[in-house]
């Protein structure tokens, strides 16, 4: 089993869901990145995803929007996202971590080239909001080729025609984003995360992580209750936001509170 | 529209059944959009195949819009480019008159097309971005005439500078949303226009200005502005029994450009010029993605970007708020890449002299977008014979430009 494989089922052992949390590489600056990151492991996520900044984050809330504008405004470049993810990997060798972001940033110098970055970095698995899988050959056969996980989203408006489409070459998990807009907005009804789950699993395999709009413990693990992992981002990003470069123990402190309401969930099933 | 033949060789059959021209198009979009754009797709495919829907929208653009709008032929504006030629030279210039369309601009083509499908689709909302307003204007228009809620995502920065039309918005019942985010201009306006669209998909129709975006919106916006080429191809015969030797139209995203050449790409001996904004010039502040920019995604298209060598989108540059944009419609970057159309850039200096020029010359005040292509064609017509013919597209007209216009020239109004 590989990284993601493994850390998705020793949180299932443990009868919880993965605590996923999600931070733009070099925001504030590249140098506090390192140790927010940190703060994200100690505090108790199990997979992190790394925010790859871009100028024209359209898929994004403010929250994160901002963020993307704070690390490229300190002149994050993106051979200090794979330096950060490298150094990381170092530090944490068995926590997952996703590189997250849009087409261009990625693509600009060639996906054999992205997809090698990826691979000398020891990063498990990328998301790219804007290569659907109509156009998968930009993205999908040199992730494949270098062993990488293409993490592919569902959301409420991917209908059973469609999710097969989703899915052919999908891999590491399914992330849903559980509203039809952009992150960290709305929180959707638990009625129909339960339901969208339901019609998910009965399509794949794959671990189902949930997020868009996931801001506190509670909401945690309600979704918990339900996924295999539960996605935290903007409101994390929001701590970056308001602490900067003191923002790690603010971080540390809201992701165990994240963690904490995840494994109480798992007592709750025990007893 | 049923007209369109594709033969096997046309370049006019482009783009292929997933929208690409080339290797530029496609669908780069976030999954909560996908399913929307498909649907549109075949909406688009049966409003095509449906005679009622091209009824009603020739209709609208005989009854509504004014159309077919003059080919006129610009008579002392020529004889003024053949005073400074080498003898025998200097092309005949004619001016395809989309400026006098209601609403001022081609933009008007599109919108009407657009809400048809908006309705067939049973959306009652529709947005839109705009850089000039103009787009904003015409949208803003059709929503009226529907009857259909509007939003308009317009740059902080453009709202201040296009106050007019701003107001024409209000006026016509939208909802000017300024955008603040990024360099608060066209671009910027794009994303969050995405970002309502994408939380509303439901209820919304997003009516893009321009021949970019996710397929099949540069195909369909094309095919609504390729009135402008049709027509100029049965004026032309009337006028001069044969078809021009050029067209030259400005080029942003690119929508009235496509709209002219569009009908002549097969056309062989037809030469097409898209003119560019090079803004302070190629070295300096511009946007010109062809001349400036490369291959890259942003907004659901792969096509020419300005951009750093991090794939960041750099801002772009133009006198013309109409052009300031870091980008180009996708059928431009192939048109550019095989050698059918040539791309010039024209300066914000040289455009301001055009706009002066062909005011005083032929009493047309012409859209800042308009005067860049009037000044290639003022650099080309000299080189041509004289009994060669230029056909300009007048794309529309400079009456919401005179402030900017004025500041640019140090004039107190």
């Amino acid at each position: 089993m590989d990284r993601m494989a493994t850390r998705f089922a020793a949180c299932k052992a443990q009868g919880r869901a993965a605590l996923i949390t999600f931070v733009t590489a070099g925001d504030p600056t590249v140098a506090a990145t390192p140790a927010i990151l940190d703060a994200l492991v100690e505090g108790g996520a199990d997979i992190i995803e790394l925010g790859m900044p871009f100028t024209d984050p359209m898929a994004d809330g403010p929250a994160i929007e901002l963020a993307n504008l704070r690390s490229l405004g300190s002149g994050t470049k993106t051979a200090h996202i794979f330096a950060i993810a490298a150094d990381f990997r170092a530090r944490h060798p068995d926590t997952p971590l996703v590189l997250m972001g849009y087409a261009n940033p990625m693509l600009v110098r060639g996906s054999d080239w992205f997809a090698d970055q990826c691979k000398a970095a020891g990063v498990d698995g990328v998301i790219c909001v804007d290569v659907p899988p109509e156009e998968d050959a930009e993205l999908g056969p040199a992730l494949r080729g270098a062993g990488i996980h293409l993490v592919r989203l569902a959301t409420p408006t991917t209908d059973a025609k469609r999710l097969p489409a989703v899915l052919e070459g999908a891999s590491g998990f399914l992330y849903h984003v559980s509203v039809a807009g952009i992150t960290g907005k709305q929180q959707a009804a638990q009625a129909n995360i339960e339901l969208a789950v339901q019609k998910l699993r009965a399509a794949t395999d794959l671990p189902i992580a949930v997020g868009f709009g996931v801001r506190t413990p509670e909401q945690a693990a309600a979704i918990g209750r339900i996924a295999d992992g539960v996605v935290v981002g903007s409101a994390i990003v929001d701590l970056v936001g308001s602490h900067g470069d003191a923002a790690a123990p603010f971080v540390q402190q809201f992701v165990a509170a994240l963690s904490g309401a995840l494994t109480a969930n798992s007592r709750e099933t025990a007893a | 529209m049923t007209d369109t033949i594709s033969l096997p060789n046309s370049l006019r059959s482009q783009p292929d059944a997933s929208g690409h021209f080339g290797q530029f198009g496609g669908r780069y979009v976030a999954e909560t959009l996908m399913p929307l754009i498909l649907e549109l797709e075949k909406v688009y495919r049966a409003a095509k195949d449906d005679p009622a829907f091209e009824e009603e929208y020739d209709y609208l653009l005989k009854q509504y819009v004014g159309r077919p709008n003059p080919l006129y032929y610009a008579a002392r504006l020529t004889q003024a480019l053949r005073e400074g030629a080498p003898a025998g030279r200097g092309a005949k210039i004619y001016l395809k008159r989309e400026e006098l369309n209601h609403t001022g601009a081609h933009k008007i083509n599109n919108c009407i097309g657009q809400a048809l499908l908006a309705r067939r689709m049973g959306k009652k909302k529709v947005i839109a971005e705009t850089g000039a307003g103009q787009h904003g204007v015409a949208t803003a228009t059709v929503a009226a005439l529907f009857g259909m809620e509007c939003k308009i995502f317009m740059g902080a920065k453009d709202v201040e500078r296009q106050k007019p039309n701003v107001f024409r918005m209000k006026l016509l019942g939208a909802e000017v949303i300024p955008v603040t985010s990024g360099s608060a201009t066209l671009k910027d306006s794009m994303n969050d226009a995405l970002r309502h669209w994408v939380s509303n998909v439901h209820d919304t129709f997003y009516i893009i200005g321009t021949a970019a975006g996710p397929h099949p919106y540069p195909e369909l916006v094309r095919d609504f502005q390729s009135i402008i080429g049709k027509e100029i191809k049965t004026q032309m015969m009337e006028a001069e029994g044969r078809l021009p030797d050029m067209l030259i139209a400005p080029v942003g995203g690119g929508s009235n450009a496509i709209g002219m050449f569009h009908p002549f790409l097969d056309d062989t001996d037809v030469a097409m010029i898209g003119v560019e904004a090079a803004g302070e010039g190629l070295t300096g502040k511009h946007a010109a993605s062809l001349a400036g920019g490369a291959s890259g995604i942003l907004h659901g298209n792969r096509t020419y970007l300005l951009q750093d060598e991090d794939g960041q989108i750099t801002e772009a540059h133009s006198i013309s708020a109409g052009l300031d944009y870091p980008g180009i419609g996708p059928e431009h970057s192939w048109l550019h890449e095989i050698g059918r159309v040539k791309y010039m850039p024209i300066t914000d200096d040289e455009a301001l002299a055009s706009f002066q020029k062909l005011s005083a010359l032929e009493g047309i005040i012409p859209a800042l977008e308009s005067a860049h292509a009037i000044a290639a064609a003022e650099q080309v017509a000299p080189t041509m014979d004289a009994d060669k013919i230029i056909v300009v597209n007048l794309s529309g007209r400079g009456d919401k430009d005179i402030f900017t216009v004025a500041d640019a020239l140090g004039v107190e109004m």
